[in-house]
Parts: C-alpha cells; sequence; structure tokens
C-alpha cells in the first residue's frame, strides 16, 4: 500500500515536470509535497540502530584486513629478507659500546637489553634535567614578558618569537655544530675556575668520590625534606586554629640545607673530590660531561622555555584584574596578593598545558639521534635496529616507552584536573 | 562685577587674562619621565635594565658586524671568504649563499626540467592565498583546487616519465566523460533526477541550459583546462621521469608541509568526527589511533614508515623513499589536526546539532551544511598553529635521509668548495631566517584571525 502511494507519487511528479518544464519555477516546486510523503514504517535498511552495526562492522573488517595483511606481508617479508623474528634478540651480546652510561655497559659483555636500558636511562635523564631547567627559565621570561620594564619585556618577546618560530632540529645543530663543536681541542682546553675545563669533547669537573659516611648525609636530607613537610602541616593547623603564623620557608630552607650539612661535617667530611690533571695531550681523570648531552640540554631547555613562558604568561593575564583589585581591598600586600591569590589561580591555567610542554620535551629529546646523543632512540631504534634488522619489534618496543610515559602522565594530569576544576553549581 | 569694583577691591594684582597652558613637569611626561617609570622604577629593575642593556651592547653591534658590515656578498668560491686571502675580518659568506641558491631550491632536480618545479610553487602560492584570503571568491572551487588538483597536478609535473603520462591521459579522459555527461544533463534535465533533489532540480531548470548545474560543473571545467595544460607541457616540452631522489631542498620541505595539510585535513576532520561518534568502535578505534600517534615521537613514527611500511606490503609494491616519511608526516598531522578540530566540533552550541536535526537532514548532510563550516571556522587558528608544527617537524626527515631544505644546507657545509670558518654561521642563519619568515607569517595570520573572529564577541 505504502510502495503503490509513493511509486504514484513519483512518477506523478516526473509526469508534471515533463509537461512544465518551460513554465516558471513556482509551479514545478509545489508539487513537490507529493513526493516528501514518507511511508509510516521505515524499512530495516534505514533504521539507524542496524545502520549503525553494519558501519561499524565494515569499519572492523578493513580494520582486520588491513592488519592481517599487513602481518602476512611482514611474516613474508621477513622470510625472505631472512630475519629472526621475536624478542630473543634481547640477549644477544651487543657488540658496540656508547658513550654516556649510567649504568655499566660495555661492547664485549653486555647485551641488546642493557643497550636499551641504556638509551632508557640517558632519555629521561636529559628529560628530567631539561624539564626543571626549562621550568625556570620559562618562568623567568614568561614573567619577564609581563614586566613593566620595557627593555626586559621586549628582550623576552624576542627570545619567545625567535626560539619558536625556528625548528629544534636548527636549534641542536646549531648548538651542537657551530657552538660546541668549535671549542679547542683537548690540550688548549679553556680552564674554567674551580678545576672545570672546556673543550670540544665536552666539560671536564671534578668527579665527587663519596665515602662510606656520605649515606648519613643522604638520610639526613631526606629526614630533613619530612620533618619540613611535617612542620608545614603543622602550622597550617596551627594557624588555621589560632591564627598564629610560623616563618615557614626560612625553617624550610634551613632544615633541607642545615640537617645534611651538619651530618657532613659530623660524619667528618666523606666527599672527595678527582679532580681533572692537564695531561701532555690529554686531560685525565675527572667527569666529562659530553658535548652532546650539553648541546641536546641547551637546545630541549631553551626551546621548551619559550612554549613555558608562552602558557605561565597566558596563566597570569587569566587572572582577572579584579582579584588582585579585591586583594587589595581586602589588605593584602603585594607579597601574600601574589602567593595567595594570583599564583594558585594561574597555576589551575598553567598546569594542563605545562604537563604537556613537559611530554613534548621528552619527545623531542629524541632528536638526540641527529646529534647522536645516546638515547632510547639513538641506541635502540638506530644502532641495534640497524644490528638485528628487527624493526618490528625494536620500533614496537621504543614506541611502547614513550606511549607509556606519555598516557601515565596524561592519567595523572586528568586525576589533578578533576581536584583543580572549578566546582560551580 | 564692572571694571569699577575690580580696581577698588584691596587686591595689588589681579590676572585679567588666563595664562599658558603649561607642559606636564618632566618627572611626569616626556622621555624622561618614561624612562623613570619603565626601565629604573626601582633598584631590581634599574639592575634588570642594566643586564639587559649590557646584554643588547655587547651582543647587536658584533652580530651587526659580523652578518652586514664584515660580511662577503660576492664570490666564486671559498677564497672570497678566507679572511688572509681577502685581508680583512670577514664575517659572513653571503656568497656561499647566492653560489648554492639554487641547490637550497631545488636540490639536485635537473636544471633544464626546474621550470616544472616553479609551476608546481606558482600554484601552490596560488592555492594558498586563495584558501586563506578571507574574502576570495569562489572558495569551493579554491578548495577543490587546493585538495584535489594541485596534489593530483604536482605529482603529474614534478615525477613525470611514463606513469605519470597514461594516469594524466586517464584523468583527461574521466574529467572529458564528466565534462560531456554534464553537458547532456544540463539540456536532458529528465536524467537527472535519479540523483538530484526534485527541489534542486527545479530551481535548476527555472535558469538557462548553460547556468545549470553550475558547482560541479566549474570544477570539471577547472580539472580539463589544467590537465589539457599540463598535457600541452608534455607534448611541446616533455616531462621526462626525474626519480625522488633528486628531488631536495626547499620544494621538499614545501612538499612535505603541503602533504602534511591537504591530508591532515579531511583525515583529521573525519578521525575527529569518528571520536565523537556514538558508534562505539568507531569511537574506540579513533581514540585508539589518535592517542597512539600523540603519544610518540615523530621521529619513531619516521622510522616506522621507513622500515616497517615496505615490511607491510608485498615486496613489488614497496614504497619510494620519499613516500614513506610523508605517509608518516601525514597520519601524525592528522591526529593533532583531529584533536583542533574535536575542539571546535565542542563548541558549536547544542542548538545547532537539534536544529540541523530538526530540519530533517541526516548525519552527513547535518556535519557538511551545519556544523563543520562553523566548527572549522572557529578552530582557523588551532589549524594554523599546527601547520606551525607540522612546517617545523618537517625538518626530522633529514633523520631518515630525504634531503629537504635543512639537509641541503648541512650538505654544502661539508662541501670543500665553500669551507671557511663562517660558512656554517652563514648557512644557518639563512636556514634560520627561512624557517622564521615562513612560520612567523603563518602565526601573524593566525593572530589576525583570531581578532576578526573575536569581534563579535568583543564588548
Amino acid at each position: 500500500m505504502d510502495h503503490s502511494t509513493t511509486g504514484g507519487g513519483a512518477s506523478t511528479v516526473a509526469g508534471s515536470r515533463a509537461a512544465t518544464s518551460d513554465e516558471e519555477g513556482v509551479k514545478t516546486v509545489s508539487t513537490i509535497p507529493t513526493e516528501t510523503v514518507q511511508p509510516g514504517k521505515a524499512s530495516l535498511f534505514y533504521d539507524p540502530k542496524i545502520r549503525g552495526y553494519v558501519y561499524q562492522f565494515a569499519l572492523l573488517a578493513v580494520v582486520g584486513f588491513l592488519i592481517w595483511s599487513a602481518a602476512s606481508n611482514a611474516i613474508e617479508n621477513l622470510r625472505a629478507q631472512k630475519i629472526a623474528s621475536g624478542f630473543g634478540f634481547w640477549h644477544n651480546a651487543a657488540g658496540f659500546d656508547v658513550n654516556q652510561k649510567l649504568i655499566p655497559f660495555s661492547a664485549s659483555g653486555s647485551t641488546y637489553g642493557q643497550a636499551f636500558y641504556v638509551g632508557l636511562l640517558n632519555t629521561l635523564l636529559v628529560a628530567s634535567i631539561g624539564i626543571v631547567l626549562s621550568t625556570f627559565l620559562g618562568f623567568f621570561v614568561g614573567v619577564s614578558r609581563l614586566s613593566s620594564n620595557w627593555v626586559l619585556s621586549k628582550l623576552a618577546m624576542i627570545y619567545v618569537e625567535v626560539i619558536r618560530n625556528l625548528p629544534l632540529l636548527l636549534q641542536l645543530f646549531f648548538w651542537y655544530n657551530a657552538v660546541l663543536k668549535p671549542l679547542p681541542d683537548a690540550r688548549n682546553s679553556i680552564a674554567l675556575p674551580g678545576s672545570i675545563y672546556l673543550n670540544n669533547r665536552g666539560l671536564i669537573m671534578p668527579n665527587p668520590q663519596f665515602g662510606p659516611a656520605f649515606q648519613a648525609v643522604v638520610i639526613a636530607f631526606f629526614l630533613a625534606v619530612v620533618l619540613a613537610i611535617a612542620f608545614y602541616i603543622w602550622s597550617k593547623k596551627q594557624q588555621e586554629r589560632t591564627g598564629t603564623q610560623y616563618p615557614n620557608g626560612s625553617i624550610t630552607f634551613g632544615l633541607i640545607l642545615g640537617l645534611p650539612l651538619l651530618t657532613y661535617f659530623i660524619a667528618g667530611q666523606p666527599l672527595s673530590f678527582d679532580l681533572p690533571q692537564q695531561g701532555r695531550f690529554n686531560l685525565t681523570g675527572g667527569l666529562q660531561i659530553y658535548p652532546e648531552f650539553v648541546a641536546l640540554l641547551i637546545g630541549l631547555t631553551t626551546y621548551t622555555a619559550g612554549f613555558i613562558a608562552e602558557v605561565v604568561r597566558a596563566g597570569i593575564l587569566a587572572v582577572s584584574r579584579g582579584q588582585t583589585e579585591a586583594a587589595n581591598a581586602l589588605g593584602l600586600r603585594a607579597g601574600p596578593t601574589l602567593k595567595l591569590v594570583v599564583i594558585p589561580q594561574a597555576m589551575r591555567v598553567i598546569i594542563p598545558p605545562l604537563t604537556s610542554n613537559y611530554l613534548n620535551l621528552t619527545k623531542n629529546s629524541s632528536l638526540a639521534v641527529a646529534i647522536g646523543y645516546p638515547d632510547l632512540v639513538q641506541v635502540f631504534t638506530g644502532t641495534v635496529l640497524n644490528q638485528t634488522g628487527q624493526a618490528v619489534e625494536v620500533v614496537a618496543i621504543t614506541m611502547a616507552v614513550y606511549l607509556t610515559i606519555s598516557l601515565v602522565t596524561s592519567l595523572f594530569m586528568n586525576i589533578y584536573n578533576k581536584r583543580m576544576a572549578l566546582v560551580e553549581r | 562685577m564692572t571694571d569699577a569694583t575690580l580696581e577698588n577691591a584691596p587686591y595689588a594684582f589681579v590676572r585679567k587674562e588666563t595664562l599658558e597652558q603649561e607642559a606636564a613637569p618632566l618627572s611626569v611626561a616626556g622621555p624622561v619621565a618614561w624612562v623613570r617609570n619603565n626601565l629604573f622604577s626601582g633598584p631590581v629593575n634599574s639592575l634588570m635594565t642594566l643586564v639587559c642593556l649590557y646584554i643588547v651592547v655587547t651582543s647587536v653591534p658584533d652580530l651587526v658586524r659580523f652578518y652586514f658590515i664584515d660580511a662577503v656578498w660576492s664570490g666564486t668560491n671559498r677564497d672570497a671568504c678566507l679572511a688572509d686571502k681577502v685581508g680583512r675580518p670577514v664575517g659572513a659568506c653571503w656568497a656561499y649563499i647566492a653560489d648554492r641558491f639554487q641547490y637550497f631550491i631545488y636540490g639536485s632536480y635537473p636544471v633544464p626540467q626546474r621550470w616544472r618545479v616553479n609551476i608546481v610553487f606558482a600554484m601552490f602560492a596560488l592555492g594558498v592565498v586563495w584558501m586563506l584570503w578571507d574574502s576570495a571568491p569562489w572558495k569551493k572551487v579554491g578548495a577543490f583546487f587546493f585538495f584535489v588538483m594541485l596534489p593530483i597536478s604536482a605529482y603529474l609535473l614534478l615525477l613525470g616519465g611514463n606513469g605519470a603520462e597514461s594516469f594524466l591521459r586517464f584523468l583527461i579522459l574521466l574529467s572529458f566523460a564528466l565534462a560531456v555527461l554534464y553537458l547532456v544533463l544540463s539540456f536532458v534535465p529528465n536524467l537527472a533526477r535519479f540523483w538530484v533533489p526534485p527541489a534542486l532540480l527545479a530551481v535548476e531548470q527555472a535558469a538557462p541550459p548553460w547556468q545549470r548545474f553550475h558547482g560541479p560543473k566549474r570544477l570539471i571545467l577547472m580539472a580539463l583546462v589544467i590537465f589539457g595544460l599540463i598535457a600541452v607541457l608534455e607534448d611541446t616540452a616533455g616531462l621526462p621521469r626525474v626519480d625522488t631522489g633528486l628531488w631536495g631542498g626547499m620544494m621538499v620541505t614545501f612538499l612535505i608541509a603541503a602533504v602534511g595539510i591537504v591530508f591532515s585535513l579531511p583525515l583529521g576532520v573525519i578521525l575527529a568526527l569518528g571520536r565523537r561518534s556514538r558508534l562505539p568502535i568507531i569511537q574506540l578505534l579513533s581514540v585508539i589511533f589518535i592517542e597512539f600517534v600523540r603519544g610518540v615521537p615523530l621521529i619513531t613514527v619516521l622510522f616506522m614508515a621507513n622500515t616497517m611500511l615496505p615490511l607491510f606490503v608485498p615486496q613489488e609494491y614497496s614504497p619510494d623513499r620519499l613516500l614513506r616519511p610523508l605517509i608518516g608526516v601525514a597520519l601524525f598531522a592528522a591526529a593533532y589536526m583531529a584533536e583542533v578540530i574535536r575542539g571546535g566540533l565542542q563548541a558549536i552550541p547544542k542548538g545547532q546539532y537539534e536544529g540541523a536535526m530538526s530540519l530533517g537532514l541526516g548525519y552527513w548532510q547535518m556535519m557538511r551544511l551545519i556544523i563543520l563550516p562553523q566548527a572549522l571556522r572557529i578552530v582557523i587558528p588551532g589549524i594554523v598553529n599546527t601547520f606551525i608544527g607540522l612546517f617545523k617537524d618537517t625538518t626530522l626527515v633529514t633523520i631518515v635521509g630525504i634531503f629537504d631544505f635543512l639537509r641541503t644546507i648541512e650538505a654544502t657545509l661539508v662541501d670543500p668548495t665553500w669551507a671557511t670558518p663562517t660558512t656554517r654561521a652563514t648557512g644557518y642563519a639563512f636556514a634560520a631566517m627561512f624557517y622564521f619568515l615562513c612560520c612567523w607569517g603563518m602565526s601573524r595570520y593566525s593572530i589576525a584571525v583570531e581578532k576578526r573572529l573575536a569581534a563579535g564577541q568583543k564588548r
């Protein structure tokens, strides 16, 4: 019944169209409603639920087919190229050396698995130092850009604009090839005060030698941190109850600095330095910081600081002027206004993009491969991949590492955001 | 009050005319006050100013002397830039840039064939202006030009050879067939009613025949003209194959950026829609893809494209060395683009969706006609920022052995013809200028768009 009606309607429209093809458009338009009459019951084909299932099934089938064909091709190709698969290579001897290593590693006795850890630790090392330094530099530049000092704010602006608009790789090349490489060789090292030497092999510094009693200093440090936190909590509670304020800052500072120092002298100064000696051709002894590390650290720090500066600036600007004025009206002076009113609100805006900049820094540290710093990508995805040829496994492991770092960070970020979110009605 | 009373008043002096207005005291207005308020308002501020001024005074004159006053502007080899040969202190060696300029633009692309690259550059510039200039006419045609015609023409012109030739012939046949079809349709409209909605058909028929079906007609006409021109070029000048191994320089940098833009935008739209879809499997797959790609560095994606892509396809279809990073960059950019576009989709009020649905529009009609035009408009600044990131990231292809602009600079630095102590500083300065101008220009554009979009919200 429904079917015949629509069919009839359509033919009527077609007929009238043929008949009125030279008449004015109004008449033709008026015949349209006859066709828009819908059948009372939609057919299965138009059911959105069923359509949804069909689409999803089709997508799954396509993705499944792609994965299947990729996998079968990979198996075929690997067999043709006689490349082993699986993670057996993990325990094979590496046979190459790495200059900067935080754990023992040697060409003769170490495995690819150990090479992975060497690379991972180097990545984490440069990323964590870079994060700390770029935070300081970024906050300084960001605040400078808002400063009333004209010269300072303009310099900060130039810094941000230049750094953010140049590729990081170019900046790394600049630091490594144009700044650190032309330094004099070991024989003509630049001597800095404090037995520090600078040459094209890096920065040679006194190597601290920790005596066995140094453990006490470390324990004292952690004890001081715990004490400082405990005091902070106690003083806050006390302030809430009685209104008395305690000099939190100086007590924390004194505890964390004083207690380890005291222990150090009581334990009989268990710290000595292995000083680098200027020989005929070379420097011996000391702690060598490689130029690749320095270049990568400077590059990552200055680059990320440019982005952090913008984040900080946006965060401070996001706190409306009324907040400062209200704090002043309550009688707070400039210091407490900043500490109690502006910064806590700015941090809410600053922290999420700040974290993503930290993540970017960590991911950008993979550019190390371009200047030869032995990070995860250079050691593992570079050397180990070239030696074993097991691209799938090596790339998968590398990606898994970065992915884990990212996902864990964003997990904490989401928890933080939930806690910090403004509670609205 | 009269003069008489004034004269009798017990005052010795009464001023009868107004005083000239005096300038504000120096301590409140004028340069001195400005300096005091902005530079030396306190001890800390004064110290900062002095430190900053010291930095400026020590660095700027040296930089100016190095890059301009002592610079060498002409010469044919390294002798022009060696201090002991020239007999004066030598700064930047711009002669080296001038000498290798063609190489920086085209890489090793054969010299007699470089006009092909120039045509593609011109088309790219036209497309970019068309897309970015807000009041440019025929935006839809421009989008078709940029997203369809430009990639195809670039492929045909840059690569050339037999494969491209037969592909061109096929394209000409296809567009010709479409043109004939539309020509027939505009005179025999009854054929069109199978797929054109009746309301639209009625409007079309009210118009004279040459104006009917104007949308696709223009596109097909443009395709015919462009493909025809390329075919004429091929007949007259010939388009021999230029292997991608010879491509290099700015050409490759722009190519990677353009491929990233052209493919990441549509892919990003699809991924963003997928992520906001109510269908769980589609949503899950989109989320997995986006979060996976955003969680790993571009380098690992490039390594993956370089080493794993050839494994995933049959040996005989192994992708070209240049194509691999292109795919990697496009997928990488798409994930970031998807997040930007998702932001735009979320900013559209629910009423727009409901309004579209109440008009009886289907999902794709709603997205195409109502939601996406608004959503894309408000995220233009975000999209441009992603492009800036993408443009800077093109340098990473250096690591997988592609000769992009930065790599050509590095390559000339090890060339003994121009090996001087100042060549490296010059080369890096030139590269920095190139990247800075491109990225800074884009960011200015994005700020301008942001201002224009915010104009409506200004109170």
